[in-house]
């Protein structure tokens, strides 16, 4: 019964989360976009955690969500006089056919690979445990690596935006 | 129940839109909406495999998508900077009008 549950909220899940992708492309207001594209990392959120995967569904809310989009839509509003409009190139039906194509391609391979599945699929008791552990243990490297990077990056998005002595601010 | 291929069907579902945002928009925040996108639908098929495939330690997709998501964060980051700069450099982040470096 709670199998069942899991599989509606699976499928649910996928709609919204495709559905809203879709509205991303389609909508004619860019701020409108980024609510739609909240909205679509709310259902990818949901659907890790229909697939046993607690934790990064909280890291999934608490960046993207939390972050990322509030990040967005400031870029949106200080960028008052380039057009609200989430207008597209001018030629749009042969991307789409493109990104339709490379998309079949990906799920042909999808669908025809011998995937060496487990019966009933791993369970994970604590996520974030596990996931801690892997984290110091063996993935120690990238780990330090990742937070050199996020340094980077911030110096770098910093240094960018700075008025004065770039010449232009 | 669901399966292996239902996760990659909808991760490759949403790869292509974002793909087709990312390569249709004009604005500069438009185009990274589209790469967040196709970031998520990588990060569900890491999941996915995660959940069904057959591994000696198989947290270790979920791993994986945390880096991404770490490495997504600095990207937007930096690009959203970079769209901000380009801004007050050209008062538009209309990429079709940055040919700057066109001669």
């Amino acid at each position: 019964m709670e199998d069942t549950a899991v599989i509606v909220a699976f499928y649910v899940l996928a709609i919204i989360t495709l559905v809203s992708a879709l509205m991303v492309a389609t909508v004619r207001d860019l701020v409108h976009a980024v609510l739609f594209l909240v909205l679509s990392f709310v259902g990818v959120a949901g659907l890790y955690i229909t697939l046993s995967a607690d934790f990064v569904a909280v890291v999934q809310i608490l960046i993207y969500v939390g972050a990322i989009s509030v990040l967005m839509l400031f870029a949106i509003l200080l960028t008052p006089r380039s057009g609200r409009d989430n207008a597209s190139v001018p030629f749009a039906a042969p991307l789409g056919v493109l990104a339709g194509l490379i998309g079949a391609v990906i799920i042909f391979v999808g669908l025809k690979t011998e995937w060496a599945k487990t019966s009933g699929g791993n369970t994970f008791e604590t996520t974030a445990g596990q996931i801690g552990e892997a984290l110091l243990d063996p993935y120690v490297i990238p780990f330090e690596v990742a937070s050199v990077l996020l340094v980077v990056a911030m110096l770098g998005a910093i240094v960018l935006v700075r008025p004065g002595d770039g010449g232009e601010a | 129940m669901i399966d292996l291929e239902h996760v990659l069907v909808v991760g490759a579902l949403l790869f292509s839109i974002g793909l087709f945002v990312a390569l249709s928009k004009r604005n500069a925040v438009g185009i990274l909406m589209g790469i967040e996108l196709m970031l998520n639908s990588v990060n569900l098929n890491l999941i996915g495999f995660a959940r069904f495939v057959e591994s000696p330690r198989p947290i270790d997709g979920q791993v994986f998508s945390v880096f991404v998501i770490t490495v997504a964060a600095a990207e937007a980051a930096v690009a959203l900077a970079l769209a901000v700069a380009v801004y007050r450099l050209r008062s538009s982040i209309d990429v079709d009008r940055l040919n700057l470096l066109k001669w």
